[in-house]
C-alpha cells in the first residue's frame, strides 16, 4: 500500500477513513446512517471482513454493496446472514449485551461525549424540533462501547447541550457507575479534523491526534469548549490509496444507484 | 376472521375519530395507501402511534387528523427533519400536536407488552437520558429479585393497527417477508387491524415454515392493493423509491405547496393507482 499525498483528500474522507480504522474484524458494530455507515463498511470493505454489522431494522451480519439511504433499505436485508424483528434486535441483540461497539452521530455532543439528537432549545417550545433519539438512549448504555463522528463547528459541539437524548459520561468522573451503567460509554470521537478520547479520571475527551495538515487552532476555534490537547499529540496517519479508492468507489456505487432510482422516476 | 374488502370500507369500518391508531412499517411495507385513505375520508383527533413517523405521519399531521403522537423517531429516513411535523411542533401549524416520545427499544417493548396482554413493559433502558424527565409515561420499576432499577412503559393497545404486507391466502392468512419490523407485534396488540396486500394467493403450503405469518383469525380486514406501500417498498415487488423521499423534503418545507401536492396526489386519487406508482420499481426488485 502506498500513501496518498497530504491535499489528496477531504477533511470528510479522513473522518470516515479514522473512524474505519478503530473497527477490529470481530466487532460488532449496531451502525447509524451517515457517516457511521461509511466508515464500517470500509472497515468491512479492507481490514475488517468479517466484522458484523448490525442496523436497527433488524438485519444482521449485511454486507451491502452501496450505501443505504435509510435505516432499512432491502439491499440490508438481501445481503444480511439474518433478520429479526424490532423487538427481538433490542431485547436479545442490544440490551442482551452482544453489541461491542455502538456507532453514533450527534447534532450536539458536549465534551463529555452527552448527545442531543431531540430539540434546539426548550424541549416543550423547541427552536428546532430534530427527529429524536430513535435507539439511541440505549445503544449509548448497552453497546459495550461508543464511537461518535461528526464534523467539528461551534454550533455542534457545544459547552452545554440542550437536551441529553443520550447519556455518554454526564458530568464525567464516575457518573456512569453512579446510575449504574456498566459498559463503558464513549471512548473515541473522531471528527474531520482530529481524534479524541476521554481522559481515564475526568472522562472529558481530549485531542491525542490531528488530521494532516490541521492545527491545533484551527481545532479550538471549530470547538465551543476550551478544548484540551494531549502532551503527545499524535498526527492520523493520511489515507492510504486501498482506503481512499474503497471510499470513493463506495460512494459512485451508491450515487450512481440512486441516481438510477431518480433517472427510473423520470422515465417512468 | 379476515374480511377481504375494499380499502376505502376497511378504512371506515375500523377508524373513528378519537382512535389511537398504528400505521406501522419500519422503513420497509409502510402502509401508505390506507395512510391516504385515512385523510381522504377526514378522520380527526387520532392519537397516531408509530416508532417512525415517516412522511405518511408528516402528511396525516399536516392535514389536522391528529391531536397526539406517539414516536420514537420523527425524521425522513437519510433526508432530513419532518417538516409538517416540525411545523406543528414548533408553530401549532395547523393545529397543535401533543407529543409522547420514547426510544425505539421502548416502544417496541410497549408493542411487545400490548400483544403479550401485559399492563407494561420493562427494560434497562433511558439510563441518564432526559426523555424520562419530559415523557410522564416513563417510569422505573425495581426488579424484585436483584433490586436493579428498571425503565417501566406502559403497553401499547391501539383501537386500530394498519400495515401492509407481501400477499394474503384465500382464507385471509398475511405473509410478511424482509425487514419485518414490529408490525406482528402491533397487530396483535391492537383491538382492530386492517392489512394492504399486494396480492392474493390460493395458499401458502409451498412456504417455508418459518415465516412470519398472522392468521386469518387475528386480523381484522385485508384489502388487495398493488403497490400500497409505495414510496417505502415491498420485499420481492418493488424497491424503494428513493427519489420521492428526496422530494418530499421539498415538498413539505411550504404550506402551500404541500397543500397543493396533497389535494392532487391524495385528496383527487384513489387506492388503485398505487400500482402504476409502482411500475418503474418493480423491475429492480
Amino acid at each position: 500500500m502506498t500513501e496518498t499525498t497530504a491535499n489528496a483528500f477531504t477533511p470528510s474522507e479522513m473522518m470516515t477513513i479514522a473512524a474505519s480504522r478503530a473497527l477490529k474484524n470481530d466487532d460488532v458494530c449496531f451502525v447509524g446512517i451517515g457517516a457511521p455507515s461509511a466508515a464500517c463498511n470500509v472497515a468491512r470493505l479492507t481490514h475488517a471482513p468479517d466484522i458484523t454489522l448490525i442496523y436497527e431494522s433488524g438485519t444482521i451480519g449485511t454486507a451491502p454493496d452501496v450505501l443505504p439511504l435509510s435505516i432499512g433499505d432491502g439491499e440490508l436485508c438481501d445481503t444480511a446472514i439474518t433478520t429479526v424483528s424490532v423487538p427481538e434486535m433490542f431485547r436479545y441483540w442490544l440490551q442482551g449485551g452482544r453489541i461491542s461497539i455502538g456507532f453514533l452521530g450527534a447534532a450536539q455532543v458536549d465534551r463529555f461525549g452527552n448527545i442531543n439528537t431531540t430539540v434546539i432549545g426548550d424541549y416543550a417550545q423547541p427552536k428546532t424540533r430534530l427527529p429524536g433519539g430513535g435507539g439511541a438512549p440505549e445503544i449509548a448504555t448497552s453497546a459495550r462501547e461508543i464511537y461518535i463522528t461528526m464534523a467539528q463547528s461551534r454550533r455542534s459541539m457545544v459547552e452545554s447541550i440542550d437536551f441529553v437524548t443520550s447519556f455518554g459520561h454526564g458530568e464525567g468522573g464516575d457518573h456512569r457507575k453512579r446510575l449504574g451503567i456498566e459498559t463503558a460509554g464513549p471512548t473515541l470521537l473522531i471528527t474531520d479534523l482530529a481524534v479524541w478520547k476521554p481522559d481515564p479520571v475526568t472522562k472529558e475527551f481530549v485531542v491525542t491526534a490531528l488530521h494532516p495538515g490541521v492545527t491545533p487552532e484551527q481545532v479550538a476555534e471549530t470547538c465551543g469548549w476550551p478544548a484540551r490537547f494531549a502532551e503527545r499529540l499524535d498526527i492520523t496517519p493520511p489515507p492510504t490509496e486501498l482506503e481512499l479508492t474503497t471510499l470513493r468507489d463506495l460512494q459512485a456505487r451508491t450515487k450512481a444507484a440512486h441516481d438510477t432510482a431518480a433517472k427510473r422516476r423520470e422515465d417512468a | 376472521m379476515a374480511t377481504f374488502m375494499p380499502l376505502s370500507q376497511a378504512v371506515s369500518e375500523n377508524l373513528r375519530a378519537g382512535d389511537a391508531a398504528a400505521f406501522e412499517g419500519f422503513t420497509h411495507l409502510i402502509p401508505t395507501a390506507a395512510a391516504h385513505e385515512a385523510i381522504r375520508q377526514g378522520v380527526r383527533d387520532l392519537t397516531l402511534i408509530r416508532m417512525t413517523p415517516d412522511l405518511i405521519y408528516d402528511q396525516m399531521i399536516g392535514m389536522g387528523l391528529a391531536r397526539k403522537m406517539i414516536f420514537s423517531y420523527a425524521g425522513n429516513p437519510g433526508v432530513g427533519l419532518l417538516r409538517r411535523i416540525r411545523d406543528a411542533v414548533e408553530n401549532g401549524w395547523p393545529g397543535p400536536l401533543e407529543l409522547e416520545e420514547h426510544s425505539h427499544s421502548a416502544m417496541a417493548n410497549a408493542y411487545d407488552a400490548g400483544a403479550a396482554g401485559l399492563p407494561f413493559a420493562v427494560l434497562r433502558g433511558y439510563r441518564g437520558a432526559e426523555l424520562a424527565r419530559v415523557t410522564p409515561t416513563i417510569k422505573t420499576v425495581t426488579c424484585p429479585f436483584t433490586g436493579e432499577e428498571l425503565a417501566a412503559v406502559p403497553a401499547l393497545r391501539p383501537d386500530v393497527a394498519f400495515i401492509h404486507a407481501q400477499k394474503a391466502d384465500r382464507k385471509g392468512n398475511v405473509l410478511i417477508e424482509g425487514i419485518v419490523g414490529v408490525q406482528k407485534q402491533a397487530v396483535l396488540a391492537s383491538k382492530r387491524s386492517v392489512v394492504t396486500v399486494e396480492e392474493v394467493v390460493d395458499d401458502f403450503k409451498d412456504l417455508h415454515p418459518n415465516m412470519c405469518v398472522l392468521p386469518s383469525w387475528t386480523v381484522t380486514a385485508i384489502a388487495v392493493v398493488p403497490g400500497g406501500a409505495h414510496p417505502s417498498y415491498t420485499h420481492g415487488y418493488y424497491v424503494r423509491d428513493n427519489a420521492a423521499y428526496v422530494e418530499w423534503d421539498a415538498i413539505a418545507a411550504d404550506r402551500e405547496r404541500f397543500r397543493a401536492w396533497m389535494q392532487k396526489n391524495v385528496m383527487e386519487r384513489t387506492p388503485d393507482e398505487f400500482a402504476a406508482r409502482v411500475a418503474h420499481l418493480r423491475k429492480a426488485a
